[in-house]
């Protein structure tokens, strides 16, 4: 933790034209207005603050700081122990996924943003899918099964996330047993994706079309296995949180957000449910075939960290039931994984060897010794990729942090035009201010961590 | 967070909020100033109209005809009428590259890039009674619907409404007040750069989501120039858009005018250009084997 007193502020204030030493740039900012990250202008503020000969204590909390959630760094300002004033400084984890996204097919893609929020990357590639399934018209063509596995998988990785809210949180309050309880669970929940996707977090399992392949023989029997045993995992935190007096002192009343906060900021998730509004798109807005599942939105009417991590816990069990009612589903839904159009069900059909990767010897069999016709398709697939019709699209999740929206837009080719995220993380960041101004700046910790930011996915 | 009011409650904010101050006033014309010298500009050596409309996919890159142009052929298509595609590029060969890397013989290959055209009423959906819905609600504001919205297209279940700038503050706040729209939560503005289209380069695409009714969601599109990269910002009716919008800057130096803070937010301060532009030059890989060298992913050949 750095401090800097005085009345210099975190930044210098620089040279007017910083841009102009960049070249490029030297034109546009060439009378125009020099823009720097912390926001407004610092020279006002230094005159202002040294006219009133106050001591300004301004403190960088990380980016590298074991209690800022990944890469955050918050600017507090600060008169004793209180926060007066906080912002949050990001792009520290910025990568330029959706940058690279334009470069590579519309399959590719599912690669690049699963790498988005890192705990939740199932999410990211559902998002994505569902915009790019849209884009082509073929929402109505994907197979039950395909859906029904989302659903599944999807479920699973809230619950991971869900898990390491907690287990971060926890630790982050000193409650390191709560950080080992929910890891451990979560390596249940990573160890079924494995089985099922070949890789614990990153899958690329969901592909435009349906999922990138069925699932391995001995996958429903380890989920039908693996829930009860979560259970009481999540019961045991259960035991742990719910009525722990120090959990209770930390968290009641702190980071208070209510509605008509949440509602001007545009917080979806948890922290929106937190304020009594039962707001979920699997239930406003049903993709995947939501609405044919039976469960409850979480709703509690507190509105402070507290609340927060009640409605994590209570979700985490509501996801397990529709998990229990998508594996009973599997059982009765055979069939394809992928839409039937060949030219767009890429790959073609693999299968995972047990080292977790290979290829499917009939399929290589077929194109490789019979036909001509399926090795030229697969090597054009592949290579080439499908083309998407021009126009845009926007479909919407939801994510464990709240609506997780990609805007996709296509001009005719074989690779996005422009994708979009609307991150859940990255809006819901811009809250940390208002729950965190007047609090101390042990408040902060707890309040960050009830918003739960994946700083992969706000930077992206 | 002044502005942080519920917005279930403050239905009658709307007609007053749609007030203009009167900087914004001075701003607006402003705008409206340099749009009209980039419009003249592009009518003097442009190769194509900012929206121009072709017969037909099939016919190429064939302009629009003046009759079109002056009945004003981006106002919402008129019942009975079948607006035609816009092009909003063309696409040369099949493999991206621009030089002699292309020895397909596709090279000369020239398509136009068609977006949806224009709706036509009825839109269907919910679609025509929040069209309806705004037009009644602009009435008495700065701007009437046909002023404020050049286009309506309705496009995969999806309205996108093509708002003038200098219109969209207006527009946001009817959105988001009116009891019949009720778009409580705005979920960011994404840009979209388009060289090719001129006069109308940047794009900055709003989605709104209303939970009031349904989870209803409207996308709003509104367009600048490259010359004047300037948009009114929305902050002050969707905070939530604080962020968004300094993001879209940093990504493709659309400036949000109005904007309490509009800095970098993802790239560095001192970082030179906006990196989600088409014209942002991409670094190669320094690789070198026997005097070649690794071009950047936009200069190589692949399929495009």
């Amino acid at each position: 933790m750095s401090t800097t007193t005085g009345t210099t502020g975190t930044h210098d204030t620089g040279p007017a034209d910083i841009y102009a030493t960049s070249g490029a740039d030297a034109a546009a900012s060439e009378g125009a207005h020099v823009f720097n990250s912390t926001g407004g202008d610092w020279d006002q503020l230094v005159d202002e603050a040294a006219a009133l000969h106050e001591e300004r204590i301004v403190v960088n909390m990380g980016p590298q700081h074991p209690s800022t959630h990944g890469v955050l760094r918050l600017i507090l300002e600060i008169d004793g122990e209180t926060v007066t004033e906080t912002r949050a400084g990001i792009g520290y984890l910025h990568t330029g996924i959706e940058k690279n996204m334009e470069f590579r097919t519309w399959t590719q893609g599912v690669t690049f943003c699963t790498r988005m929020d890192y705990l939740a990357p199932l999410f990211n590639e559902a998002a994505y899918c569902l915009s790019v399934e849209k884009l082509l018209g073929i929402t109505d063509q994907i197979p039950e099964r395909a859906s029904v596995i989302r659903v599944l998988m999807m479920e699973l990785n809230r619950i991971g996330s869900h898990l390491v809210a907690l287990a971060t949180g926890g630790m982050e309050m000193g409650a390191t047993t709560v950080m080992t309880v929910g890891f451990r669970e979560r390596e249940r929940i990573l160890s079924i994706l494995e089985m099922v996707t070949g890789l614990r977090m990153n899958h690329a399992f969901i592909r435009p079309g349906g999922v990138a392949q069925d699932l391995p023989p001995g996958a429903i029997d380890k989920v039908r296995d693996t829930i009860p045993l979560l259970r009481r995992g999540l019961h045991e935190l259960e035991l742990l949180l719910v009525e722990n007096p120090i959990l209770k002192g930390r968290t009641v009343d702190v980071g208070y957000l209510d509605l008509s906060g949440c509602m001007a900021l545009g917080i979806t998730g948890p922290i929106l449910r937190s304020t009594g509004l039962p707001h979920d798109l699997r239930k406003l807005d049903p993709y995947c075939g939501y609405e044919t599942y039976d469960f409850e939105v979480i709703t509690r009417t507190e509105a402070d960290a507290y609340s927060r991590l009640r409605i994590r816990i209570d979700e985490m069990y509501e996801s397990l039931k529709i998990a229990e009612q998508a594996i009973d589903r599997l059982a009765s839904t055979p069939g394809p994984v992928m839409v039937e159009d060949k030219k767009i069900a890429w790959p073609a059909q693999l299968a995972i060897g047990g080292d977790g990767m290979g290829n499917s010897l009939d399929h290589i069999r077929e194109i490789m010794g019979t036909s001509m016709e399926s090795l030229i398709h697969h090597f054009k697939l592949v290579t080439e990729g499908f083309r998407v019709p021009p126009g845009q699209a926007y479909a919407a999740v939801e994510s464990p942090k709240g609506e997780l929206g990609c805007h996709a837009v296509s001009d005719g080719g074989t690779r996005p035009y422009r994708v979009h995220f609307r991150e859940p993380s990255f809006n819901n960041l811009q809250a940390t201010a208002a729950m965190c101004e007047g609090s101390q700046i042990a408040d902060v910790i707890v309040a960050v961590a009830s918003i739960d930011p994946v700083m992969g996915g706000v930077d992206r | 967070m002044s502005d942080a009011k519920d917005p279930q409650h403050d239905a009658k904010q709307g007609a007053e909020g749609a007030e203009k101050d009167p900087t914004q006033a001075t701003a607006n014309s402003d705008v409206l100033g340099n749009k009209a010298a980039a419009a003249a500009a592009d009518k003097g050596n442009a190769v194509e109209d900012p929206a121009p409309v072709v017969a037909g996919p099939t016919t190429g890159t064939q302009p629009g005809s003046v009759t079109d142009r002056e009945t004003g052929e981006r106002l919402p298509a008129a019942p009975g009428t079948t607006p035609d595609p816009v092009v909003v590029g063309e696409r040369r060969g099949m493999f991206g590259a621009r030089d002699t890397g292309d020895t397909t013989g596709y090279g000369g290959m020239v398509s136009p890039i068609l977006f949806p055209a224009a709706a036509v009423r009825p839109y269907g959906s919910f679609f025509d009674e929040v069209a309806d819905q705004l037009e009644r609600s602009l009435v008495g504001g700065t701007a009437s619907y046909a002023e404020a919205v050049e286009r309506v297209v309705v496009d995969r279940g999806e309205m996108t409404l093509f708002v003038r700038r200098e219109h969209l503050r207006a527009v946001a706040r009817v959105l988001r007040d009116d009891p019949a729209l009720r778009f409580e939560i705005c979920t960011g503005v994404s840009g979209v750069h388009y060289p090719q289209e001129e006069g109308r380069e940047l794009h900055a695409v709003y989605h709104f989501l209303s939970i009031t009714h349904g989870g209803r969601r409207v996308r709003v599109e509104v367009t600048a120039p490259d010359s004047d990269p300037h948009i009114p910002s929305i902050v002050e009716t969707y905070p939530a858009n604080d962020w968004h919008e300094r993001e879209t800057w940093d990504m493709f130096g659309i400036e949000f005018d109005g904007h309490p803070a509009l800095t970098r937010i993802l790239m560095p301060d001192d970082w030179p250009g906006h990196p989600q532009r088409k014209d942002y030059p991409l670094g190669g890989i320094p690789v070198e084997y026997k005097g070649a060298t690794v071009p950047p992913p936009d200069q190589r050949r692949s399929y495009n």
